[in-house]
């Protein structure tokens, strides 16, 4: 009604305020921020007992909601807020991916933050803020807007991670994390000023065009490589991995979950678009070597761990090794491979955090490998539906872990990339090792000390058979998602040679599905 | 049930029976008594349906029969395309012939975690038969990978003394070899856009690959590192005796029985099917390990003071015959690696059972042990014998008739093959003839032994088999032959020398 007036008096002011249709194309990441709202405004009304059960329901709610507003997002295809945010199958694929890893994270929290003696309140609004940040990374195309993105998940997963506020590890872990992760998003923000200079624009789309025009110029290179330096820290690439196991080992379980999952998520996300968009060719030695030294740092590390987090922590720089091989394969393939490898890899690794998050107990006391000892006998569902996750990891047949990997190094041979093929398949062959090495202890050796294991809660449950499912459905039935994948590829290549052209609608139908497979 | 109407199903059925019987299992009671019986339900109805297989083959027929071939995964290429020739036929009907067996074996020798035990067996089958049946390399590859977790939780679950050692090793070993052949799979896919073995197979013959001749050779040591690992081959064997002897009898059967030949099958498939002019070139130093295989393995064996790693041993031993008759490229070698393999399979898993069961009785190997147990266990002895003759290659028996042709073949390739490889033979007969008399000949040394019961109704149902089909395999080889041969003559078909058929339909 408003605009209607402002139109027949200030018609030249309609066309810079934002129209209807732009609010759709954010309506996941408003839905987020006002549920977050909410429960940051409720958390001093109600008292501590209460507080933990209701307001994790609020966030459930919110996440939920969050899916249902994706839906409605999916159905208006096209560009908002001036060229800034692009809604497309790509974004929609990681809007969902990083709102159900939440939905999942939550349920995991459910009934830890109880035996972890945690206050709710801002655990959840926290949870909420981070997703926002990390689905806004995925559908901007404005570099500063993917800057401001990637500080609200960043900001958030720094406080997250010291949430165990009466140990020390926790302190460590937020302070390395928040330290380390402000160092590479300056880089990241360098890396963008840098890309202003060499072309004159900070718009993803415009940028390719420029480039694509003439010759690239060599600013343009330094500032690729120096965007890869900063989102290389956030995926946890070698050499970039350093902060990793530190801040995992000491972060809450069920945050490690989320942090290795979703912002990886996001940020590979944001890495699909710079590097098969703007399409600097000199990026690939760069990431040729980042892959490589990744997979086979993260897998040698991992043999001499003796902490599961910590082992997960280096097993997740070995997988962030294997998703940049798809990086350096031809973009068709290569970008349908990547975004199949974060959902498998988040169903798979979020599943396994949520085992490790219940079986540590309060004050996270069990989490080594001689705990794990026996379990097989003392809680077999546990302990075989830890397996069938670290078999997943390993990439076993029938979990969504082999199509991940097979799909990977099938790019890449694609690609005729047959060095970085054979150092990954010999290094999923290796890494195989450390994930036995659990299951060994689960089933082949006695327990030697006591290790109470609790019954499994409802939430918990409900968090473990959606991780479960997705993971065997992955494996069994890999064709619709990949498909999706491969469509949201094809238009994502499409666009960067004939940019800047809004897509067609997504289908209703597809999306739905990947909601379903849970993903 | 066996009318012709089954064939366009009768794979998947045999494929999966075992897995669904398996799964089955998992919402049964713990009630191990009736979690046995299931199993050998479960396991008998697989083998009468694998019967279906023989019954209703086209003898005469080179080609692949009950196929089937849907699309599975549209992006990759991915079919579920299986089919069986004359080469995979007997090796299907091999497995869901040991399956029940394994099943009857382990019917007193495991008591804890009965319902895990018998899960995992089933599992395992369902993937054994997979290998055997699938057409499609991916799917191929599925099925070759998912044997490896069954197997090891076996063993590592189920073994003796080392057994996560070797259940590790088993593991490490085999997963590292088959990465390679992955590699290789890949490559294949991306320059023929297929995973289909027909497909790949007609398109490198018909020189349609771009870029294949460079890569040839690469390809060819892809796929033979996975399966050389797996058969094991000379330097790639020392998995083997740790896994053998720290399996459970069961284990030991499947390992020995099926699992050795998913490595000499997948040679004589897709390394003789898919590269022939590597597989010619690489021939000469492929038969010398081959060879070593056969000699080093029989002189190891005869200084075994375990039982058990003694037959672990021989298992070295006797592929290495599969692997000498498949590289000799002759009519009569391949037949006889084939007959080696069927043969092995049942006098092995016959002779893995036999210790299994004098283990339950003293709970060691050692052959020091024993001494003059014909005396106290009679049936038992004489069991022992006709398996272990059958192994060692007396005529009449079935080991005879494949090392037999497998040293024509040789004799044909190149004479010195051949004489090395006739070698082989008298060192089975050493070891194994030399075992067999320090462990039932003489005196009784230790007193012990004297109250040694002899077999059991489960043993006997378990073995007795075992050594009947010895005998048939030995008098009346056409049986088997009859579908071999043709295969065999199709698969040799790109190499040149073809020499004649020793054995008519």
């Amino acid at each position: 009604m408003i605009v209607n007036w402002v139109a027949t008096f200030f018609p030249a002011l309609v066309q810079t305020l934002p129209q209807g249709a732009d609010y759709v194309r954010i309506l996941p990441e408003i839905v987020l921020s006002v549920f977050g709202m909410i429960v940051m405004v409720l958390e001093p009304l109600l008292d501590e007992e209460q507080s933990q059960k209701i307001l994790g329901l609020i966030a459930l709610v919110g996440t939920l909601a969050g899916l249902g507003a994706t839906w409605f997002m999916a159905q208006s295809p096209g560009l908002a807020f001036w060229n800034m945010v692009q809604v497309d199958e790509f974004s929609v694929f990681f809007h969902v991916l990083v709102i159900a890893i939440a939905t999942v994270v939550i349920l995991i929290s459910y009934e830890y933050m109880a035996v972890q003696r945690i206050r709710a309140g801002e655990y959840y609004a926290l949870i909420l803020f981070g997703v926002v940040g990390m689905a806004l990374m995925s559908s901007a195309i404005e570099l500063v807007l993917i800057f401001i993105a990637l500080e609200i998940s960043s900001i958030s997963s720094y406080v997250l991670a010291g949430f165990r506020r009466h140990e020390a590890a926790s302190a460590e872990s937020s302070l390395k994390y928040f330290l380390l992760g402000s160092f590479a998003t300056a880089f990241f923000l360098y890396g963008v000023a840098l890309m202003f200079g060499a072309t004159g624009s900070t718009n993803i789309d415009q940028i390719s065009q420029t480039l694509q025009s003439g010759p690239i110029p060599l600013l343009a290179f330094v500032a690729v490589a120096f965007m890869f330096v900063g989102l290389g820290f956030k995926v946890g690439a070698a050499p970039f991995h350093s902060w990793t196991p530190d801040v995992y080992e000491g972060a809450p379980a069920p945050i490690v979950g989320l942090m290795s999952t979703a912002p990886k998520a996001a940020a590979f996300a944001v890495l699909l678009r710079i590097v098969f968009v703007i399409d600097v060719h000199a990026i690939f030695y760069v990431i040729w070597v980042a892959a490589a030294l990744s997979m086979t740092l993260g897998n040698i590390s991992a043999f001499l761990q003796n902490n599961v987090k910590r082992l997960l922590a280096y097993s997740s720089i070995a997988h962030a090794g294997y998703l940049l091989v798809a990086f350096a394969a031809a973009p068709g393939p290569g970008i349908s491979a990547a975004m199949f490898y974060t959902a498998a890899y988040a169903a798979m690794n979020l599943g396994a955090f949520a085992v490790v998050s219940h079986f540590a107990n309060a004050g996270e006391r069990y989490v080594t490998l001689e705990d794990y000892e026996g379990l097989g006998r003392s809680s077999p569902l546990l302990a075989a539906t830890l397996t069938i996750f670290l078999l997943s990891l390993i990439g076993i047949p029938m979990t969504g872990g082999f199509f991940a990997k097979f799909y990977v190094f099938n790019a890449a041979m694609k690609a005729n990339l047959i060095w970085l093929t054979i150092i990954g398949v010999v290094n999923g062959g290796v890494g195989a090792y450390y994930y036995l090495r659990i299951i060994v202890r689960m089933y082949m050796r006695e327990s030697r000390k006591e290790v109470p294991v609790m019954p499994v809660p409802f939430a918990l449950r409900l968090a473990l058979v959606a991780c479960l499912v997705a993971t065997i459905y992955l494996g069994i039935f890999p064709n619709s998602t990949l498909q999706y994948a491969q469509d949201s590829a094809q238009r994502l290549v499409w666009q960067s040679s004939f940019a800047p052209v809004s897509a067609e609608p997504g289908t209703a139908g597809t999306v739905v599905k990947i909601v379903k497979s849970g993903i | 049930m066996s009318t012709d109407s089954l064939s366009s199903i009768i794979l998947t059925l045999v494929t999966f029976a075992p897995l669904a019987g398996g799964l089955l299992l998992m919402l049964l009671p713990r009630r191990d008594r009736d979690i046995r019986i299931f199993a050998l339900v479960i396991s008998l109805l697989t083998f009468v349906l694998s019967l279906h297989l023989p019954v209703y083959f086209h003898r005469a027929q080179a080609g692949f029969q009950y196929e089937i071939d849907k699309p599975w995964v549209s992006t990759p290429n991915i079919h579920y395309h299986m089919a069986v020739d004359g080469i995979s036929l007997w090796l299907v009907v091999l497995t869901t012939f040991l399956t029940p067996l394994c099943v009857l074996i382990s019917w007193k020798s495991i008591h804890e975690r009965v319902k895990e035990f018998f899960i995992l067996l089933l599992i395992l089958e369902t993937a054994l038969i997979g290998v055997f049946t699938s057409l499609d390399l991916f799917l191929f590859y599925f099925f070759w990978e998912a044997t490896l977790i069954p197997m090891a939780l076996l063993i590592g679950i189920f073994g003796h003394e080392r057994k996560v050692y070797a259940a590790v090793k088993f593991f490490m070993y085999t997963m590292i070899g088959s990465v390679f052949m992955l590699a290789a799979i890949l490559w294949l896919y991306a320059h023929t856009g297929s995973f289909d073995f027909v497909v790949i197979r007609e398109q490198i013959a018909g020189g349609a690959v771009p870029g294949f001749s460079a890569a040839a050779q690469w390809l060819f040591l892809g796929f033979f590192l996975a399966f050389a690992v797996k058969v094991p081959l000379f330097p790639f064997h020392t998995w083997l005796p740790d896994a053998h002897v720290e399996a459970p009898t069961a284990g030991s059967v499947l390992l020995a029985g099926v699992l050795l030949k998913m490595g000499t099958y997948g040679l004589l498939r897709f390394n003789l099917g898919l590269f022939p002019e590597q597989s010619r070139h690489n021939a000469w130093w492929v038969m010398t390990l081959a060879l070593i295989g056969i000699i080093y393995g029989a002189l190891v064996a005869m200084v075994q003071p375990n039982m058990k790693k003694l037959i672990a041993y021989s298992s070295v031993s006797h592929l290495g015959f599969v692997v000498l008759g498949i590289f000799s490229f002759t009519q009569a070698g391949l037949n006889g690696a084939m007959f080696v393999m069927l043969a092995h399979g049942i006098s092995t898993g016959g002779l893995f059972m036999l210790a299994g069961i004098l283990h339950e009785r003293r709970h060691t190997y050692e052959i020091s042990e024993f001494g003059g147990l014909a005396n106290p266990m009679p049936i038992y002895a004489a069991s022992y014998l006709v398996i272990v003759l059958a192994s060692v290659g007396l005529p009449l028996l079935n080991g005879f008739i494949g090392e037999f042709l497998v040293l024509s073949g040789a004799f044909q390739d190149k004479a010195i093959y051949g004489i090395l490889g006739a070698t082989g033979i008298i060192w089975s007969a050493v070891y194994l003839l030399w075992m067999y008399q320090r462990v039932f000949y003489g005196t009784i040394t230790h007193p012990v032994n004297n109250t040694l019961g002899d077999l059991s109704g489960f043993e006997k149902m378990a073995v007795w088999p075992c050594a009947a089909a010895a005998l048939v395999m030995g008098v009346a080889p056409i049986l088997w032959l009859g579908a071999i041969d043709p295969a065999v003559h199709a698969a040799l078909t790109p190499f040149v020398q073809v020499v004649g058929r020793v054995v008519g339909p």
